[in-house]
């Protein structure tokens, strides 16, 4: 199997989770925005720590301030108060660029909405995060990134011609491919049906078990979180409650099965 | 990311929206076009009145009379009859002019000229021998007075090509009879054509001994009683500005002291007078017509920069994907800029192309039938270089501000733009 031989030709190696070192530590995290007349706390005073090599689920209510936390981890939003060290560094310090900088070799970023650029290929989308690093050899690592979430057939199809699993692959190798160090999802598996989702949950879960990376995400289906190892709930932007998941709860997803005949088939029509 | 990689960004870009590119490339392509087509007839304007003031001969001086006072009012230059044949005679015999050396004088006047059953009105021009080889002229059939018919005050004429043509047509004229003012000219000569120039039609003239002219054919005479004629040619020996400005120094001081008057009763010019003066209005014309064309051009810019904006709205959500996986605002800001220049660029080359290629077909064409002055166009490489510097500045100028406003977003705001 493609995804197999990727996996072992990963330099990362495997990491015994929940034994590195602190990876993101946030204190007193606040956001506020203002709509018209109505000033809204999306996050009032948040602070935790994950250590690497943790797979952790956020979840709340929406508008609970779950996205918003999100967007301050992945460094696309700065918090209004608070401070956020992300691997020793605190991101206030950071310029635009640097921000960038660490978006792009420190993070990988998973949408509900996949953000796939229209019209470009699978490979192409893939490729883009090594273009930005300013990395010669891209197509080689691409395709590795692409064989690791089962899509080495699927390099030259563009989006409108993969199904809503087979794009959120794509956005998850792009997410890989810098091997970063962190895979932050915002409710990854929000537009997906169960069985997709379920995909989706395995390809993290070996991501986290085999490679050690370090995975955030956000839900708001309890089946989904309890595929990881702990629960952070939010509520009115604060944290609700902070607890491992229980052994005998957690769920274990099932592998990718290869796409059945008819969908390969209308893929690549 | 480094400069092929985005250009092929930014060539995926427009190739992604092909339409759009191509009319925002017409905007260029009709700037630098018609900035290139106008250049170019308005530079072979120049390049046609340069070539015309040099084939009057080389190293030439003209010297014309002054103005006449009548009544205290000053009339145009060269209605005065001052210059006399003996003044040009005397640039070479006194010696006081080492730097001539020739001189033709001209003594034009108009007449109606009735031969073989035609009449026409023409220009007579009564010149000496030397003034075929001071104007650069030749002669096509038969010959040119001589010095000794010069002298003999003859009765003959050397006809021009067109006056030719009219009175003979395609039969013989050498040895044919003109009457002009009730006299007879035998037609000795045919002059080879010369084309139009500036001062009206070197190929309608006849040209007849200038003391046959002045003996004969008209008697006017200076204040002091010698002959008058109205230019007198001379040529220097050499091209030097040294030469020409002794050369105007010492003609001054002859003709002053001859005419025994203080203040110049004539007017020196050169060559090169002549070209300075064609060359400012040609140019002045040149500039006229490139500005008009020039305003097409800031419109296509314009027109890129409409474009831009509107791509950069559509595409916010593009910025923000890519922002979020780690494009820096430099790696947007080229990505737009580049896409600019690219289209200027390249609307620019085709202008070119076109322009050049327009104006090819251009030169030669006679508006107005077969006898009118034909179109010359010059394609000159530094109007090129002009247009196409131009055009990758404005691709750059008017990108500049798209590609601030994309490399400015906010990537969290980009990607929520629906």
């Amino acid at each position: 199997m493609a995804t197999a031989v990727a996996l072992e030709a990963s330099p990362t190696g495997s990491v015994t989770p929940g034994a590195g070192e602190v990876i993101i530590k946030v204190e007193g995290l606040t956001k506020t925005y203002t709509m018209g007349d109505v000033t809204v706390r999306a996050l009032d005073g948040v602070s935790f720590e994950v250590r690497r090599g943790e797979l952790l689920a956020i979840m709340g209510p929406s508008g609970s301030g779950k996205s918003t936390l999100m967007n301050v981890l992945g460094c696309l939003d700065q918090p209004g108060a608070g401070t956020y060290w992300l691997d020793g560094v605190e991101t206030s310090t950071l310029d635009d660029d640097a921000l960038a900088e660490v978006r792009n070799q420190k993070i990988g970023f998973v949408f509900q909405q996949f953000n796939l650029l229209a019209r470009t290929s699978a490979l192409e989308q893939v490729e883009l995060p090594l273009l930005y690093a300013g990395v010669r050899d891209r197509q080689a690592r691409a395709l590795e990134a692409l064989a690791a979430v089962g899509l080495a057939d699927r390099a030259r199809h563009r989006p409108t011609e993969l199904s809503g699993g087979q794009q959120q692959r794509v956005a998850i190798a792009r997410a890989l491919v810098n091997n970063p160090a962190l895979l932050l999802a915002d409710e990854p598996t929000g537009a997906l049906d169960t069985r997709t989702s379920e995909e989706i949950m395995a390809i993290f879960q070996r991501l986290n078990e085999e490679q050690g990376i370090t995975v955030v995400f956000v839900t708001h289906e309890p089946d989904i979180a309890r595929h990881t190892r702990r629960v952070i709930h939010l509520r009115d932007g604060q944290i609700n409650q902070d607890a491992p998941v229980p052994e005998g709860e957690r769920l274990t997803a099932r592998p990718i099965q290869e796409a059945p005949a008819h969908e390969a088939a209308a893929a690549r029509r | 990311m480094n400069l092929t990689e985005s250009i092929r960004v930014a060539l995926r870009a427009l190739g992604a929206n092909k339409l759009r590119a191509a009319l925002t490339m017409l905007g260029m392509i009709i700037g630098v076009g018609s900035v290139i087509a106008l250049m170019s007839i308005g530079r072979g304007v120049q390049a046609g009145i340069t070539s015309q003031i040099k084939g009057l001969g080389s190293n030439l001086l003209f010297i014309t009379p002054g103005s006449t006072t009548q009544g205290g009012v000053r009339a145009q230059a060269g209605t005065a009859s001052t210059l006399t044949a003996e003044d040009a005679q005397a640039m070479l015999d006194s010696g006081r002019v080492p730097q001539a050396v020739a001189v033709a004088p001209e003594a034009p006047n108009g007449g109606q000229v009735v031969a073989n059953g035609q009449n026409t009105f023409t220009r007579l021009n009564g010149v000496t021998p030397e003034f075929l080889e001071v104007r650069n002229f030749s002669v096509a059939e038969g010959d040119f007075f001589s010095a000794e018919q010069m002298a003999a005050r003859s009765l003959v004429a050397v006809l021009g090509a067109n006056t030719r043509q009219t009175l003979f047509g395609d039969s013989d004229a050498v040895g044919q009879t003109v009457r002009v003012n009730q006299i007879n000219l035998r037609v000795i000569g045919v002059m080879a054509p010369k084309g139009a120039q500036a001062q009206g039609g070197q190929d309608d003239v006849i040209y007849v001994p200038l003391t046959t002219m002045q003996t004969r054919l008209n008697r006017a005479r200076t204040a002091r009683g010698g002959q008058t004629i109205s230019t007198i040619n001379v040529q220097l020996a050499d091209d030097r500005v040294e030469t020409r400005q002794a050369a105007v120094e010492n003609i001054g001081e002859l003709l002053r002291e001859r005419h025994r008057v203080a203040q110049d009763d004539f007017t020196i010019r050169s060559q090169e007078d002549l070209l300075q003066t064609a060359n400012q209005i040609t140019g002045f014309i040149t500039l006229f017509l490139g500005s008009v064309a020039g305003i097409s051009l800031l419109v296509g810019g314009i027109g890129i920069m409409n474009i831009m904006l509107v791509s950069v709205t559509e595409r916010t959500r593009e910025i923000g994907i890519r922002k979020a996986i780690g494009a820096k605002r430099r790696d947007i800001l080229a990505q737009f800029l580049i896409e600019a220049t690219v289209v200027s660029v390249v609307g620019g080359a085709i202008g070119i192309f076109i322009g050049a290629g327009g104006s090819r077909l251009l030169n030669g064409i006679r508006f107005g039938g077969p006898t009118a002055q034909p179109i010359q166009t010059v394609v000159s490489p530094d109007a090129i270089v002009l247009a196409f510097t131009v055009s990758a500045l404005i691709g750059l100028f008017f990108g500049v501000y798209p590609a601030v406003k994309a490399s400015r977003l906010n990537p969290i705001e980009a990607l929520r733009y629906e």
